[in-house]
């Protein structure tokens, strides 16, 4: 038995709902009746096909004008789930995700769990699992006191699995009230070039960390080495601290968690902060001068080796290869 | 203008973390230094006031014991003063609570224009302040900020995107949470080490910010930890030194993984 209903918070990026959407509203079956979600913006049309191929039957939407999508979100859901009633909304934990959950936390004043990476509901608790540590260690929650439960889930915790449905009802929401939130203006949208897939979705990933030796290495090492495995290019905390490489590259407890089938990672240390983020991976391959580094200790093949010649090595071997 | 700045004292990362064997959450008994993430958010500040011609700085922390050590550092780095809100009663509190906390505290400080926050703390990293903080004052959140700007009444930053960056706006006051690594944190220097020392500390208690200690805290906590597990184990692989010839180990195992 599950939970009488569960309502997600989608997102969509690039005219698609975004892969992490379609994760839990794929988990939202497994623990609800009824399953429900919220969108702010976007293509209703196309959004409401993909939701409801993955377990939605409504697909609520309002139009944010020009204000961000996030804190709108956290004003349509305030006025909906008072309406409506869900048991527990889910958020990806992503930038808009956030927004919204945060917003809506204070306008029902509810609690947040968040950077989740499991859901069980036992029989109508539900429970919040986080991983910390590095990983090591697994932590669960519950919420005390009424619902809804409101709780942010880390892209990648589970798998995407369509269930066959068709398109969800759309309903349009307008009269909501965002108030000095809403005051936000998107003033301009840059798109930045980018080759190959994204960092969460690629089956290959490859990060630098403090030992590529410095920022202008980066793209001769890294993103040169993740373009020829047609892969993402991703970044140890410490280098996006420095100011090398922007926030969206982190991968780690404070950043993306990644599950690629080869994880490679390049002068990294291995810091429990980085490891929680990308230990799930299939395959680990590590370059690191110290041999001692804890990104050994969880790595299928490590080379205990300077990464600045190491890497170019391996870029000429991948280019001979053709 | 006047710019408050969230700056939380946790334990030190580079240190192995615990969990208090009671309550399963982080043990923060130990030293507090400044979260790293937040010395952004100060630079930044600091930055910031200086551009508009002037104001001040004020620290914003709340801690179960008195600690100001993390506050210090802050203070070192040129911020003029700090409320720190410090009781018994805050230890266990979620993070809804702490927003209530943080935004009483920033109310206390008043004629704030400008709230700078990080994107999440490095030890508990909810995540959900800096927006929560925004909805209790009322305020617009931006957040996820790489560029910020003020000027006109206005606060206009560079919004981290997977694709890009957004370009967003708001009439002050308003929240803004920032990535790391977007401006480079001044080492404070030994003059500003020593003023440091008498840069007035406002310690209040929950009940000087009129909330309740039903409200935070263990007491006001709604959601509990249930249990605490070791997570699978993910053991090493092969380990080898490299003699000039790595990269075709790199690239065979590449193969077997079907890689390339």
């Amino acid at each position: 038995m599950g939970i009488a209903k569960v309502w997600v918070f989608a997102e969509e990026e690039e005219g698609k709902a975004t892969a992490a959407t379609l994760e839990l509203l794929t988990k939202a079956r497994e623990v609800g009746d009824t399953v429900e979600a919220v969108a702010v913006g976007g293509d209703a049309a196309s959004l409401a096909e993909a939701v409801g191929e993955h377990g939605a039957t409504k697909l609520f939407t309002a139009d944010p004008g020009d204000s961000p999508k996030g804190v709108i979100g956290g004003a349509v859901l305030a006025q909906l789930v008072e309406e409506h009633q869900p048991d527990l909304v889910l958020f990806a934990q992503s930038y808009d995700g956030r927004d919204a959950l945060s917003g809506l936390s204070v306008k029902l004043d509810r609690p947040v769990l968040t950077n989740g990476t499991g859901i069980a509901v036992d029989p109508d608790t539900v429970k919040i699992e986080a991983a910390i540590f590095g990983g090591e260690t697994i932590v669960t929650s519950t919420f005390k006191g009424d619902g809804p439960f409101l709780a942010a889930i880390k892209p990648k915790s589970f798998p995407a699995e369509p269930g066959g449905g068709g398109a969800a009802e759309v309903v349009s929401v307008d009269g909501f009230d965002a108030g000095r939130a809403g005051e936000a203006k998107l003033l301009d949208h840059h798109v930045e070039e980018r080759e190959g897939p994204k960092l969460e979705e690629a089956p290959v990933v490859v990060s630098g960390g403090r030992g590529i030796g410095g920022a202008e290495n980066y793209e001769p090492l890294v993103e040169e080495l993740a373009k020829l495995l047609k892969g993402a290019s991703g970044a140890s905390r410490a280098i996006v601290d420095a100011g090398w490489v922007p926030y969206s590259k982190q991968v780690g407890q404070t950043g993306k968690t990644v599950k690629p089938k080869v994880y490679i990672a390049i002068g990294i240390s291995g810091a429990t902060q980085h490891m929680v983020g990308m230990k799930g991976s299939d395959f680990i391959i590590a370059v690191n001068k110290d041999g001692e580094a804890p990104i050994f200790s969880i790595a299928d093949l490590g080379v205990v080796g300077d990464a600045q010649k190491v890497v170019p090595k391996l870029i000429e071997a991948l280019k001979a290869k053709g | 203008m006047n710019v408050a700045v969230c700056v939380k004292q946790i334990p030190d990362p580079a240190m192995p973390g615990k969990l208090d064997d009671d309550s399963k959450t982080l043990d923060r008994s130990g030293k507090l230094i400044l979260d790293d993430s937040d010395a952004y958010g100060v630079e930044m500040a600091l930055q910031l006031a200086e551009a508009a011609g002037g104001g001040e700085v004020t620290l914003v922390s709340m801690v179960p014991n008195e600690e100001v050590s993390g506050l210090r550092t802050a203070l070192a780095m040129g911020a003029a003063k700090a409320v720190l809100v410090s009781d018994d009663a805050l230890a266990g509190s979620d993070a809804l609570s702490t927003a209530k906390v943080i935004a009483k505290a920033v109310e206390r400080i008043g004629d704030i224009e400008l709230v700078v926050t990080a994107t999440e703390s490095t030890d508990g990293y909810t995540g959900t302040i800096p927006g929560q903080v925004a909805a209790l004052l009322g305020w617009p959140a931006l957040t996820f900020a790489r560029k910020v700007e003020v000027g006109d009444g206005k606060v206009k930053i560079e919004r981290q995107t997977e694709a890009g960056y957004d370009v967003v706006e708001a009439s002050l006051p308003a929240v803004v949470s920032m990535t790391a690594g977007v401006v480079e944190p001044r080492y404070p220097s030994f003059k500003g080490i020593m003023a440091a020392k008498n840069k007035p500390v406002d310690k209040v208690t929950v009940s000087d910010l009129g909330l309740s200690a039903d409200d935070v805290g263990w007491a006001g906590a709604r959601q509990e930890i249930v249990s605490v597990e070791a997570a699978p184990e993910r053991g090493a692989g092969e380990k080898i030194e490299d003699e000039g010839d790595a990269h075709e180990k790199i690239v065979a195992a590449l193969e077997k993984q079907k890689v390339i």
